[in-house]
């Protein structure tokens, strides 16, 4: 009676060898190479990071303290202290009252797109016309605004800024949303119907939630990148140098407008404060981060 | 009114009842749903061809037919589940208690509660087990105590000892047939009449497909189901009738599916009337 060989004595049997030494020097180059060069770029994409965020810390650190965050700005470059409290008003104030515009409209924009409108002429344009306004460059919607609303109201106020973050933020929020609840499988809006839900139901009770925490990346991008907009808050909201807490009215400011003016002053003291807005803008910037992230977790279906 | 103009080659040995009728449980041969001539197409494309068969109450109804004869497509013109695809319309009567569910003033909602669904593919949705039992009583405004209808809901569906300890856990960390379980357990917590299922077990293996072939059976004392299957020995094991449907080319070389041959399951895989029956049980189907 013939049995066969155990399989543990593989190699010798004359079956394959499927150690690495056995892979030819080429390819065992080759895998090399492509791990070196993938590393290789990991760490060429993180330099700039890393050399920004360690200059703005280094630079701006110094200035930073409980007085450089609540004290007027100097209406004189050249003076020394002074603090950033009315930019880090202007810009919460601002960039919160842009969100509270732009995310909601670009949200159900994005419901009308791809659960209502789909291929419909009248979603088509409107999908194109967000694509466009993606394009628009900030100083260009800024000038939009001076037109459309500063010269209407005869004023430069700090609503008037957020209206021009709200219309660059609307199509990145539009867009970003409607990708996400593409994502969302139709077998889930086609339970749903089954069960006998009507259609705002199911958008509401299964497809959005099922979507909610890329739109809220998607959203939270568009607020960081608007948090950043230079060019339409100098355009349209003009200068204060005490805190203005009403949007509606009188000029206001915001960090990265501070940001320009002071870094473009030859004097240490303004170029200082400038150093010290950078460091608070990234700060807020990466609190708004946190915050959507908490957020989204809440939200966010939990797989066990 | 639901009765004598079907065009079959056998007509089940079944009395059909009027509607209102429809009330005796076990082993009744009232039909709940009847249709008449009922022709499905996408936009100018007939994709199914003259249907007429009833189906009826607390019994399991089979639909079988290889793959493009417009099975499922007549299953989902049952609950108006075509709706939303552009261009899908319904020609001829399908009848729910002897009304026509694709009458004008029906609402489609209100056909979806009574006449629900279960997929193909296991598609709980991604929320708590919990919560995707409780969704269909949520949205259908059944409120108060809803621990109790979820689990007589999931108890039916033979889940619940598997997943009472964890109702707050995901749906979606269950197996495959487990999933399934959950997807019927969520369709009858609505307590529909009928409920039409669409190729359930494709996606699960055989010792999942063996306990959801014997929950049909189990759920036959409350509710009327009409199955869709590739499975000719599933068909064989779980259904009362079944429908027979083939895909035939026409004069313009266009395909559509037809049925052949409608009758008691015992009676059409022992005895088919029509040859291209008997071809497609014993597999010989060209």
């Amino acid at each position: 009676m013939t049995l066969t060989a155990p399989p543990a004595a593989r190699p010798a049997a004359g079956g394959p060898d499927l150690t690495r030494a056995a892979l030819s020097g080429r390819r065992r180059f080759t895998n090399h190479l492509a791990t070196a060069a993938i590393w290789f770029a990991v760490l060429l994409a993180v330099i700039p990071l890393a050399l920004v965020t360690y200059t703005v810390i280094a630079k701006g650190g110094g200035v930073m303290s409980l007085s450089f965050l609540n004290e007027d700005i100097p209406n004189s470059y050249r003076r020394e202290g002074g603090g950033m409290g009315p930019a880090i008003v202007g810009t919460l104030l601002i960039t919160g009252m842009a969100a509270l515009m732009a995310i909601p409209l670009g949200v159900f924009g994005a419901i009308y797109l791809n659960e209502y409108g789909k291929q419909r002429p009248l979603a088509r344009i409107i999908r194109l016309m967000s694509d466009v306004m993606t394009g628009v460059p900030s100083i260009v919607m800024g000038l939009f605004i001076y037109i459309s609303w500063v010269l209407l109201v005869g004023e430069q106020t700090g609503f008037a800024g957020a209206l021009a973050l709200a219309c660059l933020m609307l199509p990145v929020v539009i867009r970003s949303s409607e990708e996400m609840l593409r994502l969302v499988p139709d077998e889930l809006r086609q339970a749903s119907m089954a069960l006998g839900a009507r259609k705002w139901k199911t958008t509401l009770t299964v497809v959005l939630p099922a979507a909610i925490s890329g739109i809220t990346s998607g959203s939270l991008l568009a607020v960081a990148r608007a948090a950043g907009e230079t060019a339409p808050i100098i355009i349209v909201t003009g200068i204060v140098f005490s805190p203005n807490w009403n949007l509606f009215d009188g000029s206001n400011t915001a960090l990265p407008a501070q940001i320009f003016r002071n870094a473009s002053q030859p004097f240490p003291a303004a170029q200082d404060r400038a150093w010290g807005a950078a460091l608070t803008l990234i700060v807020i910037v990466l609190g708004f981060t946190i915050i959507a992230r908490f957020i989204s977790s809440r939200f966010a279906i939990k797989e066990r | 009114m639901a009765s004598n103009d079907t065009n079959l080659t056998t007509r089940p040995s079944v009395a059909v009842h009027a509607p209102g009728t429809t009330t005796s449980g076990g082993e009744s041969a009232a039909s709940v749903m009847q249709l008449r001539d009922v022709s499905v197409y996408y936009g100018s494309y007939e994709a199914v061809r003259g249907t007429s068969m009833p189906i009826q109450q607390n019994q399991v109804t089979a639909m079988i037919g290889p793959s493009g004869c417009g099975k499922s497509t007549v299953l989902r013109a049952l609950n108006r589940m075509n709706d939303p695809i552009p261009g899908a319309r319904v020609s001829g009567d399908v009848l729910f208690h002897g009304q026509d569910l694709y009458a004008k003033d029906i609402d489609p909602i209100q056909v979806r509660r009574r006449i629900g669904m279960v997929f193909q593919k296991p598609n709980p949705f991604p929320k708590s087990i919990y919560d995707n039992v409780a969704y269909g009583l949520r949205i259908n405004g059944i409120k108060g105590r809803l621990d109790d209808h979820v689990e007589e809901a999931l108890t039916k569906a033979a889940l619940w000892d598997e997943v009472k300890d964890k109702l707050r856990k995901s749906a979606l960390a269950l197996s495959g047939g487990q999933q399934q379980r959950l997807c019927i357990a969520r369709t009858i917590a609505v307590k529909p009449e009928v409920i039409l299922m669409d190729e359930p077990c494709s996606a699960l293996d055989p010792i999942a497909t063996a306990k959801i072939e014997d929950l049909i059976f189990e759920l036959t004392n409350d509710y009327t189901i009409v199955i869709v299957t590739h499975n000719m020995q599933q068909a064989a094991r779980v259904s009362h009738y079944t429908a027979f449907f083939t895909a035939e080319v026409d004069e313009a070389q266009e395909r559509h599916g037809r049925l052949v041959e409608f009758s008691q399951t015992g009676k059409l895989f022992t005895n088919p009337a029509d040859k291209r029956t008997e071809d497609y049980i014993t597999g010989r189907f060209g």
